[in-house]
């Protein structure tokens, strides 16, 4: 049952998401487990150059869809031309990174395509000649085998679950002939936190609760910053207003699976543990040893985060020399 | 302003939850239901803007006969009624299949605005907003922290990885929420009188032109449920003072853990 694959390419001011590499080369392990093309998209405006870098990642052909009027993301604009692609294309497989953007883009497509969708898939394999998905559920406290029937099947793969692994592939660059068709959405203006690593997309995640006592987190950021990862925070820490809601962690914010989870002084109630803990190894200091977090983490520490913390991060600078 | 709440019930996030015996749901008797906490945030807005603009707020939800409690407790902080596509208990559902009983519904409501959650907590698709919109051939803004209706155009800002993007559009737009967005309102006692007034709809799938056998026919299959590897707790770092704590713990997590 050969198969053929499109991955679509997430492009940001003209570089690529890690979750892209994530989507080519677990779209190309399929491919080659099941003998089939793995093509790629990539969308956007002056991208034709950075384009040729997912050959890297195993990709035969390069569709590039270049135009002013996809220079930013549009839910219409980006649809219109992606289900274009998708019916010249008739892939069998549609693969793409569970970003915020992919994670629009797939659920607005699985409607326009009437196609099967697992969103945030974890793990992907083939069964009697069905795909089947892993996929979490409620937050994260269960896991879920999903079939999917029909034809494309999409895959929205979370960020940081999936091995990248170069790959030749032809990487041949074509371009498609872009129509974006009537659109209504208008893109206004952006604000982007500029060097600030993507909590779902970080290798680190250091997050902080309660416990921080107030909006002060520098401590949390000094060490997030020695490590290039990203700073997170408790529903509680959002609640009071020391951090954005953009930084929580758990059911009702982001899921992470970080290499390094380290929690800072977080108690553990059920709907943040449900946010972190796919994550490799997670450190957790607290004062209270009796925190249902010391449960769930490797590493515990018992102590005043706010003496121990920066007593890490100077270690850790002493280690990166 | 007509405007139309999509809404789901779903088990609180506090809740601890098992697999049923049939191994592809989940066990119902301990969990304690509550409004999906994303479209609580689109009941507090739709009230916020029918405030501002006049008009009035339903709440459409799709689900067994239970879920008229949660579309009860969004009448109770102010909603004026309620419509609810029965679809009795076992029979599942994917993302794409309420997407097309909720457009089909909306087929039958006049709406200038649809307000959905981000997700379901329960689920987490992140679909049937979006999907919702395309069935129903309008557009869609996901994510959404603020808005602001002028002259029949709608400006949102909403978040994506890394930032927030501003975009606009005209009504009738579906848009879902995010948190931070409003404080949603607790139901008043008068507003728990009055709610047990307002009119809630049943209908079936067949009421709204829908034919259950192929509409209930859905593309994903849930298999198998389990429990992801219980983590057990690990190592306690201990030492006699912070400073040989913090060594103690760098060491480990760049000899043994290899994180560092």
């Amino acid at each position: 049952m050969s198969q053929n694959i499109l991955a679509i390419a997430e492009q940001i001011e003209g570089v690529f998401r890690k979750v892209t590499f994530e989507a080519l080369s677990e779209g190309r392990r399929i491919a080659d487990q099941l003998g089939g093309e793995l093509n790629a998209l990539v969308l956007g405006d002056n991208i034709e150059n950075i384009s040729k870098e997912l050959g890297q990642f195993g990709a035969d052909r390069i569709i590039v869809a270049e135009n002013s009027a996809l220079s930013e993301y549009l839910p219409d604009a980006y649809g219109n031309v992606i289900a274009d692609v998708i019916d010249k294309e008739t892939p069998d497989v549609v693969i793409l990174g569970a970003s915020t953007q992919g994670k629009d883009i797939a659920a607005r497509l699985s409607a326009r395509l009437n196609a099967p969708l697992a969103m945030d898939c974890v793990a992907i394999r083939f069964e009697d000649n069905n795909l089947m998905a892993t996929r979490y559920m409620y937050g994260g406290k269960i896991l879920a085998d999903v079939m999917l029937n029909g034809k494309p099947q999409i895959l929205a793969i979370r960020p940081n679950a999936m091995t990248i692994a170069s790959a030749a592939g032809t990487g041949v660059v074509e371009k498609f002939e872009v129509n974006t068709g009537p659109t209504l959405v208008k893109f206004i203006e952006k604000h982007l936190d500029t060097g600030k690593v993507d909590l779902t997309e970080a290798d680190t995640v250091v997050s902080g609760g309660r416990g921080m006592g107030g909006p002060d987190f520098a401590v949390i950021e000094e060490l997030a910053q020695v490590l290039e990862g990203a700073v997170g925070a408790s529903r509680s820490a959002v609640d009071e207003g020391w951090r954005n809601s953009s930084d929580q962690v758990g059911q009702t914010g982001k899921v992470v699976s970080p290499n390094l989870y380290i929690a800072c002084g977080i108690s553990g109630a059920i709907q943040h543990l449900a946010g972190m803990s796919s994550s490799n190894v997670i450190v957790a200091i607290n004062k209270d040893s009796e925190a249902p977090i010391f449960s769930k983490a490797d590493y515990g520490i018992k102590g005043d985060l706010f003496e121990i913390v920066p007593l890490i991060t100077e270690e850790i600078r002493k280690l990166k020399g | 302003m007509e405007i139309v709440v999509l809404l789901k019930q779903v088990p609180a996030t506090e809740s601890l939850i098992g697999i049923a015996d049939d191994g592809v749901s989940i066990k119902t008797d301990d969990v304690k239901w509550v409004i999906n906490p994303y479209d609580e945030f689109a009941v507090e807005e739709a009230l916020r803007i029918k405030e501002a603009h006049g008009g009035s707020v339903s709440i459409l939800s799709v689900g067994s006969e239970k879920t008229v409690e949660a579309i009860r407790t969004a009448l109770a902080m102010g909603a004026d009624k309620g419509i609810l596509i029965n679809v009795p208990d076992g029979d599942v559902c994917d993302g794409l299949t309420t997407a097309k009983i909720l457009s089909a519904a909306l087929k039958e409501i006049p709406f200038e605005l649809i307000i959905a959650g981000q997700r379901a907590v329960d689920d987490d698709n992140f679909q049937v907003g979006p999907a919702t919109a395309e069935f129903l051939d309008i557009p869609h803004i996901s994510m959404v922290i603020k808005q602001e209706i002028i002259d029949g155009k709608i400006t949102c800002r909403r978040t994506v990885d890394g930032g927030t993007v501003v975009l606009e559009t005209l009504l009738p737009v579906l848009f879902t929420t995010q948190r931070g967005i409003n404080e949603p309102r607790y139901a008043s006692l008068p507003g728990i009188m009055k709610a047990k007034k307002k009119p809630i709809d049943m209908k079936t799938m067949t009421d709204i032109g829908l034919d259950p056998e192929t509409v209930g026919k859905p593309l994903t299959k849930i298999v198998s449920l389990k429990t992801p590897p219980e983590r057990k707790g690990g190592i306690m770092i201990e030492g006699d003072s912070a400073q040989e704590k913090a060594a103690r713990i760098v060491k480990i997590l760049h000899e043994e853990a290899k994180v560092l």
